[in-house]
């Protein structure tokens, strides 16, 4: 007899724990984990997509029984995983281009399903520039005919690759190096944003979801559970990045659970273009608790600080946790008083 | 199987033959009619096991020819101008993994100003991306290099863009004798692929390559299309053995170019594609009348023919190459190469551009050039049929005023106005 543990009961998201039941395992957990980005690549210390890739992919070849095949955009998790002639890929990996990672993934599915295979399946995988910016078109296109790919975002909210400038994925007042805080306007603009879960709804695609690396378990869930769906899905990962975010490098799964918390990144699935589940927060937080631990956010707090900036950061978490009922009503009012 | 049928559908049909299992398609003129006719014959059933995506770009179109063909999949698709400079960057990458995808180019101006008539400027300007490119001077060789296209890609391991010119062939109604599905599957066997996306065998392809290895990557394309041009003369006899005739056309010499009535010739003119039909219709004529004259045709103008065309002109006195492209800055594109061919050659060579835009190089033209070569007075550098006039008096009012305006509006209503 097992006892029915929940994770925070343990004090964390910890996705190892060795109480729970095997069925429940995570994957990472299990030693027949695929490893599929395997150790000895070029990765920053604390890297969230490199956290994020190997889950993720690790949890899709589970589900699919190692049948899968991954396309890679440029950028990042590229460039660390293949500088020649090293590999980290321990399944079938191509890398063609920075923005056409969608399409590519397109041709590899119409080529197992001529082939006969569709028992193989296909990942696409990229940055937030190489997805809501470049290959934003080559995405619309491989949701609009459903094609059989699991499109995976792991968003960093900038060009990291590159030395971190802005992309469309870029957060309000962020700095980065060319949005610098500098000016009566310092950092990113405060525009509608390029919210591509939405985007992808928008298609009325089978699957959408977010998750964080904050919580693993959940985005092996959610991966697994793409699996599952044939036609076009997408998950779009926050991934913090230590460089470009000016974090320290052990703070990368506690800054992704506080942009979760902050409700800056609401966390929730979608099917056939509607929000099916949510996931709520747990302890609310203002957003100066996520926001201040990150040096591109410095230029906001202080004496020379932008408290305008951050009552507008704020409205905009206030705005998701309404819209996407983050929290219970009265756990949110008691966390605001 | 002799059909009067138009250029495209020829070219779809025989596409269809090679079974090709991927096919991508974006509209552009002058090639919709190639893929709007595969689109029909796959939903009919009659290439099995074949998946035609419609895509959202040319950009994308290459991009799924890419993935279907690290799958191990024969791909294929089409496009023109604007269309093909749109996918230059996975047109590098294609022919930088070594993906032996065949494309039809239905050759077409690129604008500005926008034209949607033929001439080689689309092509011409991917000459150094890697890809082999044929040309075909009627629609029978254009049907014809579409299976050699694919025997040679997958030979060597390169893609491989047939180039036709838009509208002149690819909407005209002749009489094609198309191919037999047996004797094609006789001539082009399955495609085995070097390299393969295969959860059996896990490999990474498109890593990054630094200093230490680029050059001997990039060199082994070079490399590549040395072996086409070794491997190109065996596969067109090997292509008359099966069919019954020359893929290039009647008067191919060896896959690589063709050569009318060169014997002896005193001018010769070198060219690409269709206009080489109307250069021979002159070439009779001007024979009859005692000027000595033939024409050389490319049809593979990468990898570029060097031996070939030496032999073809090295004895000929004079030799004019007529091309419906230009660089810019300095003229002849076409004509560079044949000068590399002929270096320490003592020929004169001239380059007459004529053609862009879909104007036509009618047989006057052609006699002109010719006779003007025979007179030594056609220049190094010619623009065959220019209005000079026109052009002059845009010029002037470049002089005039600052705020000229736009010169292709300028230029149309000058033109108007007369």
């Amino acid at each position: 007899m097992s006892t029915q543990l929940k994770f925070y009961q343990v004090g964390s998201f910890a996705v190892g724990n060795r109480l729970i039941d095997e069925a429940d395992l995570p994957e990472q957990s299990r030693s027949s984990r695929a490893n599929s980005l395997t150790s000895g690549h070029r990765a920053c210390q604390g890297c969230g997509e490199a956290l994020g890739a190997r889950y993720a992919i690790d949890a899709a070849m589970a589900a699919t029984n190692g049948k899968l095949v991954a396309v890679n955009a440029t950028g990042c998790l590229e460039v660390f995983s293949t500088p020649y002639p090293e590999t980290s890929w321990r399944l079938p990996w191509l890398h063609s281009l920075f923005g056409n990672a969608a399409a590519v993934a397109t041709g590899v599915a119409a080529a197992l399903r001529a082939q006969g295979k569709s028992d193989i399946r296909v990942v696409a995988q990229g940055g937030d520039g190489g997805t809501v910016d470049i290959g934003f078109g080559p995405l619309s296109g491989m949701f609009e005919r459903n094609d059989d790919v699991l499109y995976i975002c792991y968003d960093n909210e900038a060009y990291m690759n590159t030395g971190v400038q802005r992309s469309g994925a870029t957060p309000p007042a962020a700095r980065t190096n060319t949005t610098h805080a500098i000016g009566p306007n310092p950092g990113a603009s405060f525009t509608q944003g390029k919210n591509l879960p939405l985007i992808a709804m928008a298609h009325g695609i089978p699957y959408v979801a977010t998750a964080t690396v904050a919580d693993l378990h959940d985005l092996e869930a959610k991966v697994k559970k793409a699996m599952t769906i044939r036609g076009a899905r997408y998950l779009h990962v926050l991934v913090p990045c230590p460089l470009g975010w000016g974090s320290r490098s052990e703070e990368t799964i506690k800054l992704a659970r506080l942009a979760t918390e902050s409700g800056l990144f609401p966390v929730f699935e979608a099917e056939d273009g509607e929000v099916t589940a949510t996931k709520k927060i747990r302890r609310l937080v203002q957003v100066e608790e996520y926001l201040k631990p990150q040096k591109r956010f410095a230029h906001l707090f202080g004496a020379h600080g932008h408290p305008d900036l951050l009552n507008a950061i704020q409205a905009i978490a206030d705005r998701n946790i309404a819209k996407y009922k983050l929290c219970d009503p009265i756990e949110a009012e008691a966390d605001h008083e | 199987m002799l059909r009067q049928i138009e250029g495209s559908r020829a070219v779809a049909e025989t596409v269809a033959a090679c079974r090709p299992a991927v096919i991508c398609a974006y509209p552009i003129s002058p090639q919709t009619h190639i893929v709007e006719a595969l689109d029909e014959i796959v939903r009919l059933g009659e290439i099995k096991n074949c998946e035609f995506v419609n895509v959202e770009s040319e950009f994308s179109a290459m991009s799924v020819a890419i993935g279907a063909s690290a799958t191990g999949a024969r791909a294929y698709t089409a496009t023109a101008s604007q269309g093909l400079l749109f996918m230059v960057e996975p047109l590098y990458n294609a022919s930088g993994l070594g993906l032996p995808i065949v494309m039809t180019v239905a050759n077409r101006a690129i604008g500005a100003p926008i034209n949607i008539w033929n001439d080689h400027s689309d092509a011409m300007s991917q000459r150094d991306s890697g890809w082999i490119q044929l040309y075909a001077q009627d629609n029978q060789s254009a049907s014809d290099l579409h299976m050699l296209a694919f025997r040679i890609a997958e030979e060597v391991s390169l893609p491989v863009m047939v180039c036709m010119d838009g509208f002149v062939l690819t909407h005209a109604m002749e009489r094609i004798d198309l191919p037999e599905q047996e004797a094609v599957d006789k001539f082009l066997p399955s495609y085995v692929p070097r390299q393969i996306l295969d959860p059996n065998d896990p490999m990474s392809i498109g890593a990054m390559v630094g200093p230490e290895a680029f050059t001997e990557v990039r060199y082994l394309g070079h490399v590549k299309q040395l072996q086409a041009l070794e491997l190109i003369p065996g596969i067109a006899n090997e292509f008359e053995e099966i069919f019954g005739r020359r893929a290039a056309g009647e008067h191919d010499a060896d896959g690589l170019v063709t050569t009318y009535r060169i014997e002896g010739a005193q001018v010769v003119l070198v060219a690409l594609g269709s206009v080489i039909g109307t250069m021979k219709v002159v070439i009779d004529e001007m024979r009859e009348m005692g000027s000595k004259v033939g024409v050389l045709g490319i049809t593979s103008f990468r990898p570029f023919p060097l031996d070939a065309v030496r032999n073809a002109l090295g004895k000929v006195p004079k030799v004019v190459v007529v091309e419906r492209a230009f660089a810019p800055g300095i003229g002849g594109i076409v004509s560079s190469n044949v000068r590399t061919a002929l270096s320490n050659i003592p020929v004169s060579i001239a380059t007459a551009v004529a053609g862009l835009g879909g104007r036509p190089i009618t047989r006057d033209s052609i006699r002109g050039i010719i006779e003007r070569a025979f007179d030594d007075t056609l220049p190094e550098l010619t623009f065959v049929d220019l209005d000079v006039e026109l052009i002059n008096r845009e010029l002037e009012r470049h002089r005039e005023q600052r705020r000229s305006g736009p010169m292709a509006e300028n230029l149309l209503r000058d033109l108007g106005s007369r």
